[in-house]
């Protein structure tokens, strides 16, 4: 909301710097976003009264200028304007000045002009930063004149209205009533403790036959209506002061009447709307929503086809205004206008943010309406001010014909509770008299009786119910370093920390972390063209992924039912940075759901996907998933397996026991080309739920053997389809002694020959009861070989 | 006789040759060895008279031990050229690069969140995970925020179904917990959250850590208590706290908390914008509306509850200065998150 400083001046007498008055706002909870001097590139300029114009010597363009500027002695200045002439009173920027230009700032020096010296330069209403409405003839092409009575040598700044302060304020949502200067005029009169000055709503009313009588067919969506009869409108341009102040808000003017629907949505938050009375229809006006299909025709010549959600206003026949957010064509305001019926309503917010939304069309009113008007106080003095500035203004005649509907009880909400009840709020003690004092300010009326009190809340203040929201607005206003920092103490104790799922993902994260994988983060949702990405088949369960119903885009339109593309995209994004190695984690939800269309919550799981590219290959990322499952003491085994995104020979399933608990493997090469991947990727995708379940709880200690173990290698050659998998497991069938079999090494050459491999392997001996000698070693290293020759054709190296 | 001496320089001669300590050996072996030299002349002493015997076996004997000392200081001298071999052929470059075990690491909103997570835990609070995806109720309904209410429009929201939704705030996860368990509460609810905002200072997703505490006698002079162990060790032991009016259904009082800016200690730079000040989280008592659709006694208890974006205080703590580097995950970025 913007607020004039000058304009906030009407109603307080304030008068302090504006940036103290910026941190008096923000102490009270209206934080000034932006606070402009609206003279700020415009330094240096004063007024002057041309007394002679000659020709430039040299110059048939030029026109050389002999100025008054009173105080400040006089200057010449030469000027290419054409609308100078002897008399006229002109802006004048002198030596070391600065005017707007261009969007910039211009500085102006003393200089020459083909040989004959200028003191400054005259100044168009451009270079003030002005238009029309601030200062009549700043629009025209040439020098800005001046009005013939105005002061010489003075600072154009205040006679051009740019003297002046903007406050930005956030409003929060709560606050609808402070979406007005003279909202926001209340809450300065509060908080610098001064009289607050209500603008003046008297009006004489002149007697009329006239009748337009108002039904409302939908008291909810309007709770009020108030419609004014105003006649003998002559439709004019308005006051300097007005069309500045519409101006300064960033408003053009365009008439009296219309000016003044604009004044009083600006001034008391009340949107108004003024219907040329001969256009209503059999003097009716009707409040009720629209049939499906109906048209309106808005003063923007704008055509809308209606559904029944839409609130109309409408006479004895037709639609004349879209309720809340803008009149008709047909019944506005024209130049010969002569009779007015005025509107001044309370419509719900809801209504109104839906029509405009689906509408697409939005105004000054609807925006002003989403924010909540409330039905008992703004639409009344909203009228009331509306008819008073016609009778100031001198544009119509009010008259004593008004109509008020309204279908909410006409009471004032009271809270009932005591000083002490605030004080355990706040938890600390703010005198009887601060508290009266403090809300008295804020209009509420307040009953003391002893050490309880009841309080009348102000109609316009909707969103006070119960002493808390009174706790606010003492504390606010009494100030928030009255607060004295304490430590619950009178709490209760309470033991605090992760639950054992959240310690255990911590450990996860960390055993990842050891690995050399650094952490990603992702967002929860991705394209549904990273499924085709991958490869999935059309009926793959990944692609029964949860949409959101209003994304940012396609490509952050489904929810992740598999973490793989997030990872890949994160391969392919550093590599294209330059980054040609690196290891990367994610733990994050998936989400899953049997239909796509959610009927209750659906799963959310986690999962866990590990990228390794550049440096590394399989058994490093594999090397990674068994370090993570060995830090919960998880049994875990790997088999051959495939996945369409995957390299079909470098694929295998995770499984535990007989659950399949992941997938890792190279990116399939075609893939990799496809996205100009050079070095091979890997990826990972484990179930972490289902992982975690089976995590080790606690660390029990197993008892040492008594006697040292045996170290033996191992070397057969077999044929290329025998397994690693295969020749351990023979072993460690083989001979119960062998605790571990461990692959070190495995070789190809020539004269092993064709189609065959020499596997290395590493196995240990342990016993538990008896001294391993080493003719035992040897019977079991013997019967393990044997084993090997007969199952798998293996010969000792 | 005659045959000693020569056996004794004959092996002198060999032995002196020797170039290693294996061939060394083989010398040994051939005179001192079971079938050498020195070991068949004492074996041939069956062929002499017996009473040549005794003389010739002192003679073969100092013979043997005179070889055995040479042979002894041979070995030692040519050990010692070998060891001196050895070392010079296992001579390394020490300036080539050590190997090293690369470390990875953890994000930084990973970071702030553990470290809030420990600093409130040493409080009393429990740390409780609510879900992403909520219903409308839970979201908004009741923190007190109904279908119509203005700060509905406050937050984009991506909605799934008309009821279901991605949580816009972790305050979510409050109804949950005060559902289940009665006060006294102390809970910590971080996560991720969404919000339909993406521009250059706003993620659709970030993170973000609840707070709330529900018992007899809370009050705001507590919440600013809490906020400032808070911000004493989260940013620095002399950072401060301020609290301001704002606004959130949910809360009543509501207050914006602005922590004093640790890069200028409150003096005003460009980071607080020249203010001293650094708005960091939203906080306030809870409402009591909130408090009965959760059906805890407002009149019995009453609690504070405050919520900031972890996003947010890791970037003031790291000095980030791009929220979207938190989520393009470029290990070049990741990399300097070291523990």
């Amino acid at each position: 909301m913007l607020l004039p400083y000058s304009w906030l001046k009407e109603y307080v007498n304030v008068s302090i710097p504006a940036e103290e008055l910026k941190d008096k706002l923000f102490s009270c909870g209206f934080e000034v976003e932006e606070l402009t001097y609206l003279g700020k590139d415009v330094e240096g300029v004063y007024t002057g009264k041309i007394v002679k114009c000659e020709k430039h010597p040299d110059a048939d363009r030029l026109t050389v200028c002999g100025v008054d500027c009173g105080g400040r002695g006089m200057k010449q200045i030469v000027t290419a304007a054409t609308n100078v002439f002897e008399g006229a009173i002109v802006p004048i920027a002198l030596d070391g000045a600065t005017v707007k230009h261009e969007g910039g700032v211009q500085k102006i020096k003393t200089g020459k002009l083909r040989g004959v010296t200028s003191e400054g330069m005259f100044c168009s209403g451009e270079e003030l930063g002005i238009n029309d409405d601030f200062y009549e003839g700043a629009e025209v092409n040439g020098i800005l004149i001046l009005d013939g009575d105005t002061p010489l040598g003075a600072d154009i700044r205040p006679i051009v209205g740019i003297d002046d302060y903007l406050f930005d304020i956030a409003v929060t949502a709560n606050r609808p009533d402070c979406m007005s200067i003279f909202g926001l005029a209340r809450e300065v009169a509060a908080v610098c403790k001064l009289p607050l000055k209500a603008p003046e709503t008297s009006y004489g009313c002149a007697k009329t036959d006239v009748k337009v009588t108002v039904e409302v067919k939908e008291p909810k969506l309007c709770p009020r209506y108030i419609g004014h009869y105003v006649k003998d409108v002559k439709i004019g341009k308005s006051p300097r002061f007005l069309r500045r102040r519409l101006a300064l808000m960033g408003l053009r003017s365009v008439s009296n009447i219309v000016d003044i629907t604009n004044y009083v949505l600006l001034e008391m938050g009340q949107p108004m709307h003024a219907f040329d009375r001969k256009f209503l229809h059999g003097d009716r006006i009707i409040v009720r929503c629209a049939e499906e299909g109906e048209k309106i025709t808005t003063l923007d010549e704008k055509e809308f086809t209606l559904r029944p959600d839409n609130l109309l206003i409408c006479d004895g026949e037709r639609p004349v205004a879209l309720a809340g957010v803008m009149g008709g064509l047909n019944s506005e305001i024209k130049e010969d206008t002569y009779e007015v019926f005025f509107e001044a309503a309370s419509f719900a917010r809801d209504s109104v943010r839906k029509t405009s939304r689906s509408l697409g069309q939005r105004s000054d009113s609807s925006a002003r309406f989403e924010k909540g008007v409330d039905p008992l106080y703004t639409p009344e003095i909203g009228m009331a001010r509306a008819l008073h500035l016609v009778q100031e203004l001198g544009c119509g005649t009010p008259t004593d014909y008004g109509a008020d509907v309204f279908s909410v009880p006409m009471t004032k909400k009271v809270v009932r509770t005591s000083y002490a009840a605030l004080d355990r709020v706040l938890g600390i003690h703010v005198p009887k008299e601060e508290v009266n004092g403090i809300l008295g300010r804020l209009f509420f009326e307040i009953d003391e009786k002893g050490e309880e009190f009841s309080a009348v809340v102000p109609l316009w203040r909707d969103d006070v119910d119960g002493f808390p929201d009174l706790a606010e607005e003492v504390i606010r206003m009494y100030g928030y370093e009255h607060i004295v920092p304490t430590f619950l103490e009178r709490a209760t104790v309470t033991h605090g920390g992760r639950t054992p799922a959240q310690a255990q993902e911590q450990k996860a994260k960390k055993a990842l972390q050891h690995e050399g994988f650094m952490e990603a983060c992702n967002y929860s949702f991705y394209s549904p063209k990273d499924f085709d990405l991958l490869r999935l088949p059309a009926d793959a369960p990944e692609r029964r992924a949860i949409k959101i119903l209003n994304p940012i885009g396609e490509d952050l339109s489904v929810m992740r039912t598999t973490l793989v593309p997030s990872m890949l995209q994160n391969i392919v994004r550093n590599v294209r940075r330059g980054n040609y190695e690196g290891r990367l984690f994610e733990l994050a939800n998936v989400y899953l759901c049997e239909a796509t269309e959610l009927k209750e919550l659906p799963e959310e799981r986690k999962h866990l996907v590990l990228g390794l590219w550049g440096e590394g290959d399989f058994f490093d990322l594999k090397g990674a998933v068994e370090a993570l499952a060995e830090a919960f003491d998880v049994r875990i085994s790997f088999e051959k397996g495939t996945r369409p995104y995957l390299h079909p020979g470098v694929t295998a399933v995770v499984k535990m026991g007989e659950k399949e608990v992941g997938v890792l493997g190279e990116l399939h090469p075609e893939i990799a080309n496809g996205l100009a991947l050079e070095r091979k990727a890997y990826l990972a995708e484990l179930d972490y739920a289902a992982l975690s379940r089976k995590f080790a709880k606690d660390i029990t200690y197993r008892g040492l053997p008594k006697f040292e173990r045996v170290q033996r290698d191992l070397a057969v050659v077999v044929g290329e389809e025998i397994t690693c998998a295969q020749v351990t497991e023979c072993i460690l069938h083989a001979c119960k002694a062998v605790t571990k079999a461990e692959l070190f090494d495995v070789y190809r050459g020539k004269q092993l020959g064709e189609g065959k491999k020499s596997m290395a392997l590493r196995l240990t001996f342990e016993c538990a009861d008896s001294p391993l000698s080493p003719e035992t070693v040897e019977k079991f290293f013997g019967k393990i070989v044997g084993n090997l020759q007969h199952n798998l054709s293996a010969e000792l190296r | 006789m005659e045959e000693d001496l020569d056996l004794l320089q004959e092996a002198t001669q060999e032995a002196e040759a020797a170039e290693d300590s294996h061939s060394l050996y083989e010398v040994k072996m051939k005179f001192l060895g079971r079938t050498g030299k020195v070991t068949a002349l004492l074996k041939g002493m069956k062929e002499l008279a017996q009473e040549a015997r005794p003389a010739f076996g002192k003679k073969v004997n100092a013979l043997r031990e005179a070889l055995e000392e040479k042979f002894a200081a041979l070995e030692e001298k040519i050990k010692a050229k070998e060891l001196q071999k050895k070392l010079k052929s296992e001579d390394v470059d020490v300036t080539m690069p050590g190997r090293k075990h690369r470390e990875g690491t953890l994000h930084p909103v990973t970071r702030v969140k553990d470290q809030l997570i420990d600093l409130f835990a040493g409080m009393g609070f429990e740390v409780f995970e609510g879900p992403e995806i909520e219903s409308d109720y839970y979201n908004f309904t009741a923190l007190n925020t109904p279908a119509d209410h203005p700060a509905r429009d406050m937050q984009d929201t991506f909605y799934l179904t008309e009821k279901f939704l991605l949580r816009t705030q972790t305050s979510a996860g409050q109804i949950r917990v005060m559902e289940k368990k009665k006060p006294p509460i102390k809970i910590l609810s971080p996560g991720r959250v969404f919000r339909s905002d993406d521009d250059a200072t706003h993620s659709p997703m970030f993170h973000q850590m609840e707070g709330l505490v529900v018992d007899r006698h809370i009050t705001l002079c507590d919440l600013q208590g809490m906020l400032d162990e808070f911000a004493k060790k989260m940013f620095s032991e002399t950072s401060k706290t301020r609290l301001r009016p704002s606004y959130f259904p949910f809360t009543e009082p509501s207050v914006e908390v602005d922590v004093s800016c640790a890069s200028c200690g409150g003096k005003g730079c460009p980071l607080c914008k020249g203010t001293g000040w650094i708005e960091v989280l939203g906080a306030g008592m809870v409402n009591r509306k909130v408090l009965e659709n959760c059906g805890v006694d407002p009149d019995e208890y009453s609690g504070f509850a405050f919520g900031m974006g972890i996003e947010r205080i890791a970037m003031l703590k790291y000095g980030i200065n791009n929220i979207k580097l938190l989520t393009e995950n470029d290990v070049r970025f990741l990399e300097q998150f070291k523990d």
